[in-house]
């Protein structure tokens, strides 16, 4: 199976290693990717809160590109990218007056929706089972927080995927996997994202709010499927040690990254020593023992 | 669209619509947008005062608050929002509005930030991390911030020296071009 594939910037730079552990993952399970050609940036939030016919003319550029390659579908493992491109396509092709506007900036015509998909879509439409038959490795001392963020699952009028308060979707996938998971409240709170520069101390507040919970609630390991929420979530945590005293480090991990482990692949290999936390499942196994 | 005769003149409320594709009047003021906002205790005005701003005609007021600059665009607003209004959008379209009207902007740092962003998008197509942070840094004069997670991201290859051009800039350029405001 071949399935289109629209990285992002993140995954070209401080989530390099999203895009390793993606890559093989998928070519474990049997599909492989057809990048988008010459692809650019969705546009993000800087152009979104700032000039709304950037925003759809950046994003509709990879659409186009889509189109022309012959894609059906493609899928954008950066929740931000992947809201963009949901929401630029839905207002684009609804809204008559800026499809034509979109259209003259792109000096095109727009004539097919191309289905995106974000990272649990993608291993939907793989097929879930392929995960538990080729699963290598036991990670059963994982229990996960998986964390959606607020634009996994948003807005539930235009994504239709899962639920958008008390998403289950990517629990199902770790636990097939052979992690646990845990019942947490802060799933789908935001972490901060832009304002990570500009606003350090929004990000580090609402972070560690996340993070607190997760372990509050007996998890080992925060699962991401977001570079943006990874960057918060793990980079930041240097910075919140400084601000909160007494914050204790915890491990965040792609989804990804917790897949190629139980499909028998190593830290390194995966790009699990590029976080600023460190993670390594037999010293997590070993910690456990010990309690 | 708002449901204006032939008198009525073209207003900030008129823009948004336009901006949104949604009738500012849907807001019914429950207030659940702000009870569920994660960063309301930042804002200067609750989200949903915002819009009984656009509402009641107080534009200036509306576009000098702070609040959708600190919005951090989550989206739980509009997610729960019992008339399915899009506060998230609204704000995104109330701070292109301050900016089309040359209001001042008391966020300097959060619309430098964006600035930065969009002109590594403009020179090179994609993101471009150690352009966005030196121009960052050099517009705002934060000249020592995360200086503590930069060299070790450096050294474990995740800041690229060289930006990732894509082929064709010069159609992004367009785009840039095409969309500017006049």
């Amino acid at each position: 199976m071949k399935v289109g594939y629209f990285p992002g910037c993140s995954q070209t730079g401080t989530a390099k290693e999203y895009d390793i552990s993606l890559r093989k993952v998928v070519e474990k399970l049997g599909t492989s990717f057809d990048e988008i050609k010459d692809w650019t940036c969705c546009g993000a939030t800087s152009a979104h809160v700032t000039n709304h016919m950037l925003a759809s003319a950046l994003a509709m550029r990879n659409i186009m590109l889509a189109e022309q390659q012959g894609l059906d579908d493609i899928v954008a493992p950066c929740a931000a990218c992947y809201n963009r491109l949901v929401v630029s396509q839905h207002e684009t092709m609804t809204q008559p007056a800026l499809k034509t506007e979109v259209e003259a900036v792109l000096d095109t015509k727009l004539n097919k929706e191309i289905k995106v998909m974000n990272l649990i879509e993608l291993f939907q439409k793989i097929g879930k089972e392929k995960i538990s038959e080729n699963k290598t490795f036991d990670i059963k001392n994982i229990k996960a927080a998986c964390y959606y963020g607020c634009l996994l699952v948003r807005p539930s009028s235009i994504t239709h995927f899962d639920d958008a308060e008390q998403p289950s979707s990517m629990e199902e996938l770790v636990e097939l996997a052979g992690a646990k998971t845990v019942d947490w409240n802060y799933k789908v709170e935001c972490c901060g994202a832009a304002h990570t520069l500009a606003r350090r101390d929004i990000v580090l507040d609402l972070s560690k709010k996340i993070i607190d919970d997760a372990r509050d609630h007996g998890a080992n390991v925060l699962v991401v499927a977001c570079p943006m929420c990874h960057s918060n979530l793990d980079m930041r945590q240097r910075a919140m040690k400084r601000a909160y005293p007494g914050h204790k480090e915890f491990p965040v991990l792609f989804l990804t990254e917790l897949l190629g482990l139980a499909l028998g692949m190593k830290e390194k290999e995966l790009g699990i020593d590029k976080h600023t936390i460190e993670f390594n499942y037999k010293e997590l196994a070993a910690e456990k023992a010990a309690v | 669209m708002s449901s204006h005769n032939h008198q009525h003149a073209h207003t900030i409320a008129d823009d948004i619509a336009e901006k949104t594709f949604q009738d500012v009047s849907l807001c019914y003021q429950c207030g659940k947008c702000s009870a569920g906002c994660p960063v309301r205790y930042y804002m200067d005005i609750a989200p949903n005062k915002v819009v009984r701003l656009i509402q009641l005609g107080f534009y200036e007021e509306a576009l000098k608050s702070e609040t959708p600059w600190l919005c951090a665009g989550c989206q739980t607003c509009s997610t729960r929002c019992p008339q399915e209004f899009d506060l998230a959008k609204f704000m995104d379209a109330v701070r292109e509005l301050a900016l089309e009207k040359g209001v001042e902007i008391k966020h300097k740092d959060i619309l430098k930030f964006h600035e930065a962003f969009l002109n590594q998008i403009k020179r090179f197509g994609r993101s471009y991390e150690i352009g966005l942070i030196a121009e960052y840094k050099m517009k705002t004069m934060h000249l020592m911030q995360d200086v503590d997670s930069g060299p070790d991201m450096f050294m474990k290859g995740l800041l690229e020296v060289i930006p990732h051009k894509m082929k064709d800039k010069k159609s992004v350029k367009d785009i840039f071009k095409k969309t500017a405001k006049k």
